[in-house]
């Protein structure tokens, strides 16, 4: 043995003969689960290095592509990025279409119900030039037998009343500008007493004494004394109630979406009227429309 | 030709023995044939360990580490081979491989001729050997072996005693000094 002092010469033999014999038991022993003990010491042996090769050639490999081949990711990102905004755009048209057929279906459904009331369907087609007054413009006017003093209503409620009509087109005042008024009354305890607009999204309801007991939520509807609208129209809900003298102050939340009207119904007469409610009045609620939809639409409806 | 040399390391003087032609083969044979058979007819003879004798005392006479643990490794691999499809090659290898190692090299250093010497070294031989079998078992063979038990402890003096007979008889097989 070349190099081997001669004294360490039977430890070195020693060594040598115990690991052979070592690896002939490895040969044999075999393990259930997992072969010959030869395998699995061959493979816990090697297995780290394969491991760590893996990971390199996978770290390589991912620096490879995410740093260095990017010549068409920037291009495919531009596109990716362009054909989103469209997706998104056409979302968009989407929603609103399907949100356009669903209030024309409520007003569908509102008009069939009350058949025998004179009313025309009309399109919310401007708003106010100035932030002071609260007034829209409808796509109706004198041609379509529009006058001033109709009452303007959505199935939800009131909207408010037509100031001005033109030939073809009508500005209507709605309930919360501060010159507007509807005469309106609690749905429970009946008390009447006019509603006006504050300029502010809450109108205000007048003249109703302290002694009486009002409760906040309450529903408040059109009483029918203004001549204008029917009785038991949705007004709004009581919001604030606060003590006066010598009346409350009691603030009212619009039963109809103001700010948010697209189309509405103008009634065609100032005779008192009994409109039909429907037991929960929504805009939302579409509904499916039924044959005479096809033959009555909303919006060519003529008086 | 001398028929035993000294090794003299400062003031130590041990005898390093050699045996006539073929007697360690021959011996080793016998003892692996008494080791299979003799437990057919006497139960109780299953607790000697004889190929472990042979390797103690050829490695104490001897006194070369080399040759010692090849006589271990070559009787150990035998004893294997004759124990049947539950003892893996290489398990009493190993062990005796250690022993013949170890005997070789304390013979080298100490006098051994002394049957309480070889009484004394033969439990302590018996022990390693045992401690190495259970730990090859533990380790590799995923098998519960025990450490130590009361019929090692009883095994461990009986074949001392023997060795010290047998060693008597083994000691006319070297060439006469």
């Amino acid at each position: 043995m070349v190099g081997i002092p001669s004294r360490h010469r039977s430890i070195f033999l020693l060594g040598g003969v115990v690991l052979l014999q070592i690896l002939l038991l490895a040969v044999q022993i075999k393990r259930d689960s997992q072969g010959r003990l030869i395998r699995v010491w061959t493979v816990g042996a090697v297995s780290p290095f394969e491991r760590a090769g893996a990971h390199g050639v996978s770290h390589v490999r991912d620096t490879w592509n995410h740093y260095f081949a990017l010549q068409h990711t920037s291009r495919e990102n531009e596109d990716l990025r362009r054909e989103n905004g469209a997706l998104k755009l056409e979302i968009t048209q989407l929603q609103s279409k399907a949100g356009e057929a669903d209030r024309l279906a409520a007003l569908l459904k509102f008009r069939q119900t009350n058949v025998d009331v004179p009313m025309i369907s009309a399109r919310v087609i401007g708003g106010s030039a100035d932030s002071a007054s609260q007034t829209i413009y409808l796509d109706r006017g004198e041609r379509d037998g529009i006058r001033k003093n109709m009452g303007v209503i959505t199935p939800d409620g009131v909207v408010g009343k037509v100031i001005e009509s033109y030939k073809d087109t009508a500005q209507v005042l709605l309930l919360t500008d501060k010159d507007s008024g509807v005469g309106a009354m609690l749905v429970e305890s009946r008390l009447q007493g006019p509603v006006g607009g504050t300029g502010e999204p809450l109108m205000v309801m007048k003249y109703i004494p302290n002694d009486d007991n009002v409760n906040s939520g309450e529903r408040v509807v059109t009483s029918g004394m203004d001549r204008i609208f029917p009785r038991d129209l949705p007004v709004g809900t009581i919001a604030e109630i606060k003590a006066g003298s010598p009346f409350k102050q009691l603030r009212v939340k619009p039963a109809a979406s103001l700010e948010r009207l697209e189309e509405v119904f103008i009634l065609l007469t100032m005779k008192p009227l009994e409109l039909k409610q429907e037991s929960a009045p929504s805009s939302a609620a579409p509904t499916a429309a039924p044959s005479a939809a096809a033959t009555n639409p909303p919006s060519p409806e003529k008086p | 030709m001398n028929d035993t040399y000294d090794i003299r390391g400062s003031e130590l003087h041990i005898e390093v023995h050699k045996f006539r032609a073929g007697a360690i083969i021959l011996a080793t044979a016998f003892a692996l044939v008494l080791q299979a058979f003799l437990p057919i007819y006497f139960p109780k003879a299953s607790i000697l360990d004889l190929p472990l004798l042979i390797v103690i005392y050829f490695g104490l006479s001897r006194r070369n580490p080399s040759t010692g643990l090849l006589l271990g490794m070559a009787i150990g691999i035998l004893q294997d081979s004759l124990s049947g499809p539950t003892v893996p090659l290489g398990l009493y290898g190993i062990a005796k491989t250690i022993i013949g190692y170890l005997a070789s090299s304390i013979g080298a250093r100490l006098d051994t001729e002394h049957p309480a010497a070889r009484f004394a070294l033969t439990i302590a031989f018996f022990a390693v050997h045992q401690g190495i079998i259970a730990l090859t078992r533990r380790l590799l063979l995923s098998q519960p072996e025990p450490w130590f038990t009361m019929h090692l402890g009883i095994a461990a003096l009986v074949n001392a005693v023997v060795a010290v007979f047998l060693f008597m008889l083994l000691d006319r097989l070297r060439k006469p000094s």
